[in-house]
């Protein structure tokens, strides 16, 4: 069914959005296959875009400063995730933890995740584990022991074009504060889980 | 707080093998092989061999959509407005759908209402206000502030409101709302009544108010 080439937005002057909502999105590697299925329930073609709630009033940035918006901006930017420890997992007590978990891009390949243990106030490298293929999903890991006592920890990536993933503060301050902005659907500002004392792991939003 | 566990450097990549060769090669011939048999039995099936095995048709499932099922589902309006059903609509008549199939959620001042599950602040139910915020450190985005096309709106609450009952209110109940929200925005007048006409002709504040991604297209 992709219209456009596998895993790739069709851009506008080639009759965005087939590619996307067929190939890439609807496949869910490593889960049941029926999970993969898409019904298809019928094909719709126009020369323009349709311009539907979503495509104008969520996947679009606003720039504060201008107050204009970009629009068809459904690319997403450099983006990662710690898988381990994360949220609601609980650790057993102080000691060795390998931190672990996936960075990705759309504009290419990943070249650098960075780990905080402090909440962002200092980075140190992780490791990648091959293979690192352009917009796909790459693990990092960071061995590392945990004292005990309360920790943020975050990860940061940057993809082959050099951009750096920002933090939640610095795309609010591009596009307006996450309760009044659309920025909700097009997010890909830096994860921060908390570690409590008693080794709970918590979603948290530091500034 | 974390400590590294030994000097970086120390971190191995890890490698990740392929599968061996006597592995891979058979795996792709079962591939292989249940695809053609798939696209034969999907493409060149003659018709005496599904007669003779008992199918009733080629394929012996589906049947074939009415002019009726595809309308229903033929639904989608884009900004000229093509496609919009007959019907009409007013603002005292909006005014009443509001209220009893919008305000629960939306707020009888159209501006949200607070503390729903998973929309705490209630901003993003919030329908009109927020001109000339766009371009400021709290923007409010709402249809009045940020919508580029009124075509959206009759589109989005046929398709998707109310939230409890979709595809419940009838034609001219949408067009209805779509005038006590655009009147109540102080878009269109309140004794504007919007058809199919009239809709795609309603200019949004912002409707100039989008540019292209200048970010260069990677991959081409």
């Amino acid at each position: 069914m992709p219209f456009g080439r596998a895993r790739r937005v069709c851009a506008e002057r080639r009759g965005y959005p087939p590619g996307t909502r067929l190939s890439d999105a609807s496949f869910s590697a490593g889960l049941e296959g029926n999970i993969s299925i898409k019904w298809l329930r019928r094909l719709g073609v126009s020369d323009k875009p349709f311009y539907t709630r979503e495509e104008t009033s969520k996947y679009t940035d606003l720039m504060t400063t201008t107050g204009k918006a970009r629009i068809f901006t459904f690319t997403m930017e450099a983006k990662s995730v710690i898988t381990f420890p994360s949220g609601e997992m609980n650790l057993p007590g102080p000691g060795f933890y390998e931190i672990t978990g996936l960075a990705w891009s759309g504009r290419g390949k990943i070249v650098r995740v960075e780990i905080s243990t402090d909440g962002g106030k200092s980075w140190s490298l992780a490791a990648l584990q091959d293979p690192v293929l352009p917009i796909s999903q790459t693990r990092f890991r960071f061995p590392s022991i945990w004292d005990g006592t309360p920790a943020i920890i975050q990860s940061r990536a940057t993809d082959e074009t050099g951009y750096t993933q920002p933090t939640h503060q610095q795309l609010f301050d591009e596009r307006g504060p996450l309760e009044s902005a659309p920025l909700f659907y097009h997010m890909n500002g830096i994860q921060s889980w908390a570690i409590a004392a008693d080794g709970s792991v918590k979603n948290v939003h530091p500034t | 707080m974390f400590l590294r566990s030994g000097r970086h450097d120390a971190v191995k990549r890890v490698t990740c093998p392929g599968p061996p060769p006597s592995v891979a090669s058979p795996h792709c011939h079962i591939t292989i092989a249940v695809a053609i048999i798939a696209g034969g039995f999907a493409f060149a099936l003659p018709t005496a061999l599904a007669d003779s095995q008992g199918y009733t048709s080629k394929y012996d499932f589906g049947t074939t959509a009415t002019e009726q099922e595809i309308a229903a589902v033929a639904m989608a309006i884009p900004a000229d407005g093509k496609g919009l059903p007959p019907g009409k609509g007013d603002y005292a008549t909006g005014n009443t759908v509001y209220e009893t199939t919008c305000a629960a959620c939306h707020g009888r001042d159209l501006t949200g209402v607070a503390g729903l599950p998973d929309m705490l602040s209630g901003a993003a139910l919030r329908l009109i206000g927020g001109r000339g915020t766009l371009a400021s450190a709290n923007p409010l985005v709402t249809v009045e502030s940020y919508w580029p096309y009124a075509t959206t709106l009759f589109d989005y609450i046929r398709r998707a409101m109310p939230f409890s009952a979709p595809g419940s209110l009838s034609n001219d109940e949408v067009y209805a709302v779509t005038t006590y929200i655009l009147a109540e925005g102080n878009i269109v007048d309140k004794t504007t009544v919007i058809d199919a006409e009239t809709l795609p002709k309603v200019q949004m504040p912002n409707r100039d108010g989008f540019i292209p991604d200048p970010r260069p297209e990677l991959f081409k």
